[in-house]
């Protein structure tokens, strides 16, 4: 089976060629782009988050914290209703100490949930690494992949030299 | 300004990977030897541990009323330290403070050990420990739930959140780091750091979202660290004891445990700093700043210490009064006055700049901090119940060769665990010191933007 997309990788030392190269390339319709950096480089942030919308992990870490105070408060207020005791005259639902239970159990769930976002939305665990990545992006190197259709692989190699990518494979 | 060091030029990325892949290389006698003190004091500790159960309760000097005693103390001191780790990776995370990137790797790991530390004494302090799983939330053979108004409960629920979101905040953090060491290893340590990187690879949709997850984590642990120790202070100042039974008690617990803290960061950092020869990373500017913190913390909780007295006073209750004068003038007294002397007074020297860059000067000042602050919770504890309403339940507390090895003994768990912990596992952060650091850029050199 003829492969449907063609990947090629320009590799960088500096992070103004790593920009130029992806405002080249999304000024030439590119945008199937994969980027590897060693760090977070907010100007490559900057071009490359400027469609797309906010991160989801915040979703998760907001329904983590909920389903935490929810199963705080029905924990406590239940498991009191289970044997009506009355201590110190105060209500068998005293709600100013439960608060703290479910004020506990708002931060642990949504931590958890967090990380599960950061997980999964992140595609991790990784057992393979994909064929595009070196290790020299861990290190001090950085890192563009373009997936685009078969055939325009010859443009983009032109683009990242041009660029300043000190290698370009395959 | 982005450059950590102050002589040489600022590292590259390529620099910082090589030079905390050059903490994890084989270690040399000394570190051995290092290891054998602790795990030889940490066997005097069970063995002192075994005997307890074996003996009983009495074996480490509990007796009514003073039930509580050196167990407590430590158990609080450890919960304290754990705090300042945390307060430099999400809180000054969050304030942007750059200074924070290249001591908040030791500090989180130090959190870590310091609360499974304190976790030991519950159980320790339980007696027969091999029913601890009581202290789980659940109903008992007659349906009988745990009573969710106790502070005991809350403090079990605010611990263990407190256990597991450091740890999960911690690994988060670790992974792109781990990544590092796998691509820069061989062989069977390829494999493991593979593994443990989750196949970590550093491209735009992990970092992505990453960073916001990161930010987030950050934006939980700062009320749960603050929480933490004002539960931990309920189980005191919910109780009707003369010395405990205070509003004060929340804000006063956080403050100290910061200023513990801080002081054990100093005690970690300054070690480790040397042994690596990380000068490049952890600079005066890096003391001076932890030494500014000791330095208000300390004062802060001095007005603490004044607003205790001055509230005892003022209250006209002749048992706080009285708990007062028992605590400044009788049994414990050189046990109070040595803790004014050592948070109250030896912090002052750091109003020098040339003191807070001194290391002897700063070392010897956290020392004396960690000191007066374990003796600052004795103070709280032994005291207190030992002068409380009737004098027929008044009692003096003396410490056992059994209790006195048992917390000798978690002082050489901790120890023990952080000196593992470096020889595996980056104490530098290797991602964010590289993000103060200025990008490689091929125009224009070192542009400072940030």
């Amino acid at each position: 089976m003829a492969a449907t997309t063609e990947t090629v990788l320009g590799v960088f030392a500096h992070v103004d060629t790593t920009v130029k190269a992806l405002e080249e390339l999304r000024a030439r319709g590119y945008h199937d782009l994969t980027v590897y950096t060693p760090v977070p480089v907010h100007e490559i942030e900057d071009v490359l988050e400027r469609d797309r919308p906010v991160s989801r992990v915040r979703l998760f870490t907001l329904i983590g914290g909920l389903t935490g105070t929810c199963s705080g408060f029905l924990l406590t207020i239940w498991s009191a209703m289970q044997w009506g005791l009355v201590t110190g005259g105060k209500p068998v639902a005293s709600i100013p100490p439960f608060v703290i239970i479910a004020f506990e159990l708002t931060i642990l769930f949504g931590g958890l949930a967090t990380v599960l976002g950061v997980v999964t939305l992140g595609r991790l665990p990784r057992l393979r690494p994909t064929p595009t990545y070196d290790p020299r992006f861990t290190n001090d190197r950085f890192g563009v992949a373009v997936h685009c259709p078969p055939g325009r692989g010859g443009s983009v190699r032109d683009i990242l030299r041009t660029a300043g990518a000190e290698e370009v494979r395959p | 300004m982005a450059t950590p060091g102050t002589r040489a030029p600022a590292p590259t990325y390529a620099d910082v990977n090589r030079d905390v892949l050059r903490t994890l290389a084989p270690p040399g006698n000394l570190y051995f030897g290092w290891m054998c003190v602790v795990g030889l004091l940490l066997a005097a500790g069970f063995l002192a541990w075994t005997w307890q159960i074996y003996i009983g309760m009495g074996a480490a000097g509990k007796r009514a009323p003073q039930m509580w005693a050196m167990y407590i103390t430590t158990f609080v001191f450890w919960i304290g330290i754990g705090h300042a780790g945390t307060l430099i990776s999400a809180v000054l995370y969050l304030f942007r403070a750059r200074w924070r990137t290249s001591i908040y790797r030791a500090a989180e790991a130090m959190t870590i050990f310091a609360v499974l530390t304190a976790g030991l004494f519950p159980l320790i302090h339980a007696g027969r420990m091999w029913f601890a799983y009581f202290l789980m939330p659940y109903a008992n053979q007659r349906y009988l739930w745990p009573n969710f108004r106790s502070p005991l409960v809350w403090d079990v629920f605010a611990i263990s959140t407190y256990l597991s979101i450091s740890t999960v905040f911690f690994i988060v953090g670790l992974v792109p780091d781990i990544a590092a060491l796998r691509d820069a290893s061989t062989g069977w340590r390829r494999r493991i750091y593979a593994v443990l990187s989750l196949g970590w690879e550093g491209s735009d949709n992990q970092w992505r979202h990453y960073r916001r997850g990161y930010g987030l984590l950050a934006a939980l642990a700062t009320p749960l660290v603050l929480s933490v120790h004002s539960v931990v202070s309920w189980d005191f100042a919910m109780a009707l004891v003369p010395g405990w039974h205070s509003t004060l008690f929340a804000p006063f617990f956080v403050d100290g445990a910061i200023f513990s803290g801080f002081a054990m960061v100093v005690v970690l950092v300054l070690p480790m700093r040397h042994f690596f020869r990380l000068h490049a990373y952890i600079t005066d500017r890096h003391l001076d700043a932890m030494a500014k913190l000791i330095l208000v913390t300390g004062m802060v909780l001095t007005y603490f210490y004044i607003c205790e007295i001055f509230t005892a006073w003022y209250s006209g209750d002749v048992f706080e009064r009285a708990s007062l004068f028992w605590k400044v003038t009788k049994s414990y007294a050189w046990a109070l006055w040595l803790m004014y002397f050592c948070n109250c007074v030896s912090p002052l020297i750091l109003f020098f700049r040339r003191a807070r860059t001194n290391v002897v000067v700063l070392y010897a000042v956290s020392i004396l901090v960690l000191i007066g602050m374990w003796f600052e919770r004795f103070n709280i504890i032994v005291p207190s119940l030992g002068h409380d309403f009737y004098p027929y339940t008044w009692g003096i507390y003396v410490p056992t060769l059994t209790d006195s090895m048992i917390i000798v003994g978690s002082f050489a768990w901790f120890f023990l665990l952080f000196l593992g912990f470096i020889r595996v596992m980056p104490s530098l952060s290797i991602v964010e010191v590289k993000e103060v650091l200025d990008p490689p850029l091929k125009e224009g050199g070192h542009g400072g933007h940030h």
